[in-house]
């Protein structure tokens, strides 16, 4: 299905089964998409013709939780991706997306018993069952009116995952969710809805993926997580698009009264990302940790940050973005901390470094600071450099050849990154790098 | 006799254009001649002790020979029979040259085991396994009463002075060069572990046959160490060279009696 009209949207929802409500929302979200107009701020955008963009992809096959029973192509490409490995070993459960159906999704029994939901999207909105509870939630935190990109979202997404994380239960090992756009020339639009409920805990990472095509593809996603009173969520993501991937994507957590969120994020390809997951403290306690790591290369944009909206007294908040640009790429990073009126006790620290490796690229960091109290400690700090002569001298008298050492160095500057990362994504991450320095990426 | 494994003739070394805070000088910038017309030689299983005072240009001949690339340096240097000049820093060291550094430098997010592997890997064109990386150092760490484990942290950040040195010559042991250059490798140092790296500098040097140039200003290091040459730098010339008993004398009388007793015999000031 290419294109985006009423028709389309009404054909998707009957498709899927959907009940009105959800239908309604999708309207919503292509009632705004017709109304609003591109953001005049954004990078350019003039190649993305959506009309040429397939909007829905249906893979050959039916969603199961048995990997044997997604056909071998498929399969083929999540286990070259290392994720049925991973499952085995690491996960509490897994979701793999391939272009715009989830194809695979399994929770291991021994966390189901705990009342832990992890299953497509789709399904908790259909399902009598989840659908009250998906629907409390559901686009509300980032309404289908919220932004352009999030408007065609809502009007046509399809695959992503819903995870509901009972009172006071602790998921000891993460869920990951895995999205792979293969089909040249389409959209990828999941949803991914996350509540964790009172005193739980849950780690849930995003991996994200697509091979090249000489079309543009779109990815606008959209990730909505709740973090209840005490609660304590981490989501980790590495997000490694092919260079002509328009990359528009929204990620938004709301955080209650003792609630916790961690962010950690890596952006890699793409033609142009924009993206800057947005934490709201609403209560007193809500702290909130992201850390982040860019890489633009030739011909990309990568518009970046992430925002804190501290609306109570006593809530905590850190941003750390490191950008690296090369061979004339640009680096955009907004970033956000807003601090609401009469509140006290309210601490936001941005740290945004940048690491500018050749004269051709550019680097920028747009930090906004909005205060409008007196009791909040706000500071921002940034840097740009380049890599350090010194360090390159010192690593060539070990022996290391300079593009080996100049790798190296980069890498080292996106250390405390990794390190947050599950092994695997470090790996991945460190990979897409030295992939990057040594011109092969 | 041994063979020479370093020949330096006519070395002159000059850092290059300073960087004027305004911009560049219409002239492009002041370059300082640091050392001129040094000559000297170093061969198989030797050591060489460079001797000077501060500034006399000790540090600025081994930086020089690894490559620095704050210098313009010409002359004619070999290396067992390699133009060393023509060679980059890394393929100095992987034909046997070695520095440890007077000032190691922070390398962020890089650790020694790191940096030690990767040096391996590009000697040997592939992968090598952590634990073989590892077994190339672990003796020395003992020895020196490190955890194998600090290795595994951000090299030098963070570091005492002691612990930089130390890791200076875990690097070096581990990568195995057959001239290594240490460029005041015992400051820093307590009188234990200058005494510890004296002695495992001499059963190296006993197994493999490597030749050591030395800048040290309090000597201690070389105890365990036979002085075959040392060499008294002044203002980037060779002042006077000689055997062991320069060391001694220097440690007796120190630098400037000995400079200004030969000035007088030479009847110049």
């Amino acid at each position: 299905m290419k294109g985006l009209n009423e028709k389309l949207v009404r054909s998707l929802s009957e498709a899927k089964k959907e009940p009105n409500w959800v239908l309604d929302l999708r309207l919503r979200g292509l009632k705004a998409w017709n109304s609003q107009k591109m953001p005049a701020w954004a990078p350019d955008l003039s190649e993305l013709n959506l009309s040429e963009i397939e909007t829905y992809v249906r893979p050959k096959t039916e969603m199961v939780s048995d990997w044997s029973e997604v056909p071998e192509d498929i399969r083929r490409t999540f286990d070259s991706l290392g994720i049925p490995e991973a499952e085995k070993e690491k996960l509490a459960g897994v979701g793999a997306q391939y272009d715009s159906e989830i194809v695979y999704h399994n929770l291991k029994k021994a966390v189901e018993k705990t009342g832990v939901i992890y299953l497509p999207i789709e399904e908790a909105l259909s399902d009598p069952k989840y659908s009250k509870l998906a629907k409390k939630y559901f686009l509300k935190l980032v309404p289908p009116e919220d932004h352009k990109f999030n408007a065609l979202h809502a009007a046509v997404f399809s695959g992503g995952s819903f995870i509901y994380v009972p009172k006071n239960t602790e998921v000891e090992f993460p869920l990951q969710s895995y999205y792979r756009l293969n089909a040249p020339g389409a959209g990828q639009f999941e949803h991914t809805l996350i509540i964790v409920d009172e005193g739980a805990s849950l780690h849930f990472i995003e991996g994200c993926s697509a091979p090249k095509y000489n079309v543009a593809n779109l990815h606008a996603g959209c990730v909505e997580v709740y973090v209840n009173k005490n609660a304590r969520m981490k989501f980790s993501t590495v997000e490694s698009w092919s260079k002509n991937m328009y990359n528009l994507n929204t990620k938004r957590a709301l955080v209650l009264e003792g609630g916790e969120i961690e962010w950690v994020t890596g952006n890699f390809g793409s033609k142009v990302s924009m993206l800057y997951p947005t934490t709201i403290l609403k209560e007193t306690g809500a702290k909130c940790e992201y850390t982040g790591v860019s890489l633009a290369s030739k011909n990309q944009v990568l518009d970046t940050g992430a925002k804190v909206i501290h609306l109570a007294s006593n809530t905590y908040s850190t941003i750390n973005i490191k950008s690296i640009v090369k061979d004339g790429g640009v680096s955009m990073t907004r970033t956000l901390a807003y601090v609401a009126k009469n509140l006290s006790d309210v601490k936001s620290f941005t740290n945004c470094k940048s690491l500018i490796l050749d004269d051709q690229s550019t680097s920028n960091a747009i930090p906004e600071v909005k205060v409008k109290t007196l009791g909040a400690e706000v500071a921002h700090e940034a840097s740009v450099g380049k890599i350090s002569e010194e360090a390159l001298f010192y690593l060539m008298s070990r022996g290391i050849s300079e593009e080996k050492a100049r790798g190296m160095l980069v890498r080292g500057f996106t250390a405390e990154i990794s390190k947050e990362l599950p092994v695997e994504y470090a790996m991945e991450m460190n990979n897409l790098i030295k992939m990057e320095m040594e011109g092969t990426g | 006799m041994k063979k020479e494994i370093l020949t330096v003739q006519n070395l002159e070394v000059s850092i290059k254009h300073l960087a004027s805070p305004c911009g560049s000088s219409p002239a492009g910038g002041a370059e300082k001649r640091i050392l001129s017309g040094v000559d000297f030689s170093i061969s198989e299983g030797e050591t060489v002790v460079l001797l000077g005072r501060n500034g006399a240009g000790k540090s600025t001949i081994v930086s020089s020979l690894m490559g620095d690339p704050r210098f313009n340096v010409s002359g004619k240097v070999k290396l067992e029979g390699a133009d060393l000049l023509k060679l980059s820093t890394d393929q100095r060291v992987q034909k046997g040259l070695f520095m440890t550094f007077q000032n190691p430098v922070e390398t962020p997010g890089i650790s020694t085991t790191e940096i030690i592997r990767s040096s391996l890997e590009e000697k040997k064109g592939g992968f090598v396994p952590i634990d073989k990386v590892r077994e190339k150092f672990t003796n020395t760490a003992q020895r020196l009463g490190e955890n194998i484990w600090f290795f595994e942290r951000e090299a030098n950040v963070g570091f005492s002075g002691g612990e930089k040195k130390k890791n200076e010559l875990i690097q070096a042991l581990a990568l195995k060069p057959r001239l290594l250059m240490l460029d005041e490798l015992d400051s820093g140092l307590d009188l234990d572990s200058s005494d510890e790296i004296s002695k495992i500098l001499a059963e190296y040097q006993q197994e493999t046959g490597c030749s050591y140039l030395i800048i040290s200003h309090n000597l201690r290091v070389l105890r365990h160490l036979e002085i075959s040459q040392s060499i008294l730098l002044e203002k980037g010339h060779i002042f006077m060279s000689g055997d062991s008993g320069l060391v001694k004398r220097v440690e007796k009388q120190g630098i400037r009696a000995i400079l200004n007793e030969v000035s007088d015999s030479r009847g110049c000031v």
